[in-house]
């Protein structure tokens, strides 16, 4: 009994070490974005600073229209991920019941394919629509990142739930409509949910196609951070500050939803092979 | 959702008017049919553009003409364009390797079970969901030579101030040292995955059998979660070949161009230089590279499974 209890301790600190990396890294970086210049210049460093520089966060909304980067990163995450889910879910409806395996395939390869290559087409293509100064442009591409989420996520959500419900309900005359809509997609509301966490977080942290896509008025969050650095020289107190801003929303969605995310991946990633 | 419409009066009159009691299988290509056309539209149209692209010789803001296999000649005798095709390829074997390691230790012990597991598993997966702009950032910070708080950190145990990604030598493992970081819970929760699906009795046999711990694992336990392992080697290949944010935002590929993989490359003549036919070209051989690489692997994942149904 007491092997078995020094057993559970051991690992308890295993699981520590192991985890020790990441809890490090985030304290120091909120305590990067609460300190004043001197303390983040101090050698040898500050972890808890004596005075805490709130102002950090004060600068930086007001000194860049991160409040309008942010409201463009929610529509533009909000808008990928909704389009998503309602061309998502209904694919992987489809192809789960087709059994359809070679479309993962499809999934695969566009998990393959560098999100650059689709940029050199996509930037001419909206350019010559003349619709780059908008956020469209954005939302459209980031279905590359929503769209195979959601499928991947919601054919192996429907691979598991049982079919016979629908059956008795296609037997009583329903449509396969009706069926997908009443019978199907109520059972699924799990996998949606999974589906929808995992689609705002990876489009919440793309930055790639930002990067290219988008204007002064257009920036998504993770693109104004990264715009930050090189304006002239940046202090790292308001640096950081922005960084936990930018990153602060998925971290918490990633707390609060841990069980779902967990889950949505493991099943998500081992259907990919 | 109109495209759902002829399939339903297809059902009703099948169902009214069929003479026979059997039904059909319901049709559910409509289902798919929307997400196919999207897919096409930013999957599949970009791929024949970048193709046409690559054979013509385009600098935005000039005129356009036909080139041929000139782009790929051009590429086939580009030093730049090698040097970043091994950068990519140590950069990616680094990257694998880590996480793979590390990954499988850590699932091998969030698979026990022990106080606060759930919490210290959901702060383990925090550095894959958190944004890899904002983490690049910190880390750069973390790196700087003099204020740096990791070269503080070395000096506790004695070990000499390091450049870290500001040294033509050191810039490759530091960067991997952050995608080792931010990517390991990915691995670590797919081979949780196939920890899962272990049955437990070959273990209690083995067990009665005299086997030790390092036994169990060897024998048992490596061989079943095998196919497991060889999906998180194949897709932390295919991510580490793609990556792009964590490089850029710290390094840009410098200093100099030491750290320029070929999507750093690709970037900058295609978003830089704006020479898209170039650009393009690159973007095509670098696709036909990672789904090579990929095949490879795969294939190698065939060959042990049928080598495993052999020995049994």
């Amino acid at each position: 009994m007491s092997s078995r209890l020094l057993n559970k301790v051991g690992l308890f600190f295993a699981a520590l070490v192991l985890v020790s990396p990441a809890i490090l890294f985030f304290l120091w970086m909120i305590s990067l974005s609460l300190k004043f210049e001197i303390d983040n210049g101090a050698y040898p460093p500050i972890l808890i600073p004596e005075h805490f520089a709130w102002s950090n966060y004060a600068m930086v909304f007001q000194e860049n229209d991160f409040l309008l980067y942010m409201w463009n990163s929610v529509l533009v995450t909000g808008t990928a991920t909704l389009l998503a889910l309602l061309i998502g879910v209904p694919a992987g409806y489809g192809i789960a019941r087709l059994k359809a395996e070679r479309s993962a395939v499809v999934i695969m390869i566009a998990r393959m394919t560098p999100g650059l290559s689709y940029l050199i087409p996509l930037f001419l293509l909206f350019q010559w629509l003349g619709i780059l100064g908008t956020l469209w442009p954005q939302i459209i591409i980031h279905l590359v990142v929503t769209v195979p989420i959601v499928v991947w996520v919601m054919i192996g959500y429907f691979e598991t739930t049982p079919m016979e419900l629908e059956e008795a309900a296609n037997i009583d005359g329903a449509s396969s409509w009706q069926v997908f809509r009443l019978v199907a997609l109520p059972i699924a509301k799990p996998g949606i949910v999974v589906a929808f966490i995992l689609s705002i977080i990876f489009s919440w942290n793309n930055f790639v196609f930002g990067v290219v896509l988008a204007s002064r008025e257009t920036r998504t969050l993770p693109v104004a951070v990264y715009n930050m650095l090189s304006y002239e020289q940046v202090s790292w107190g308001p640096l950081a500050a922005a960084a936990l801003v930018v990153t602060l929303p998925v971290l918490v969605l990633t707390l609060f939803a841990q069980r779902q995310i967990v889950a949505g991946l493991t099943a998500g990633a081992v259907k990919g092979g | 959702m109109s495209a759902i419409a002829p399939e339903r009066a297809g059902v009703t009159t099948q169902g009214i008017e069929g003479s026979q009691p059997v039904r059909l299988a319901p049709n559910y290509w409509p289902f798919v049919v929307p997400a196919l056309v999207v897919v096409g539209a930013v999957i599949v149209f970009p791929w024949a553009f970048t193709l046409w692209m690559s054979v013509n010789s385009w600098t935005l803001g000039q005129s356009r003409s036909f080139a041929g296999m000139e782009n790929y000649l051009r590429l086939a005798t580009d030093p730049r364009f090698w040097e970043s095709l091994w950068h990519t390829l140590t950069y990616t074997f680094l990257s694998v390797v880590g996480p793979m390691f590390l990954g499988t230790v850590a699932a091998l012990i969030f698979d026990a079970k022990f106080p606060l597991r759930g919490l210290l598993r959901g702060v383990f997966v925090m550095p894959m969901m958190a944004t890899p702009v904002a983490v690049a950032l910190v880390w750069t910070m973390m790196f700087h030579p003099q204020l740096g708080v990791l070269n503080y950190l070395l000096s506790l145990v004695g070990i000499p101030a390091q450049e870290w990604i500001f040294n033509v030598n050191t810039v490759i493992p530091s960067l991997v040292a952050v995608e080792t970081w931010q990517w390991t819970p990915l691995v670590m929760l797919i081979v949780l995955g196939g920890l899962a699906s272990v049955p437990r009795e070959p273990f209690e046999s083995a067990e009665i059998d005299g086997a030790n711990a390092w036994q169990q694992f060897r024998y048992l336990t490596l061989p079943m979660i095998a196919p497991f392992l060889m999906i998180a080697v194949i897709i932390r290949t295919i991510d580490a070949l793609k990556s792009f944010d964590i490089i850029y935002a710290m390094t840009q590929g410098g200093p100099g161009t030491a750290s320029e993989t070929i999507n750093i490359y690709l970037y900058n003549t295609a978003f830089s230089y704006y020479d898209m036919g170039y650009g393009s070209a690159m973007a095509v051989v670098f696709f036909i590279v990672i789904v090579a690489l990929s095949f490879i692997l795969l294939m190698l994942r065939q060959r042990s499974q049928w080598i495993d149904a052999e020995g049994r």
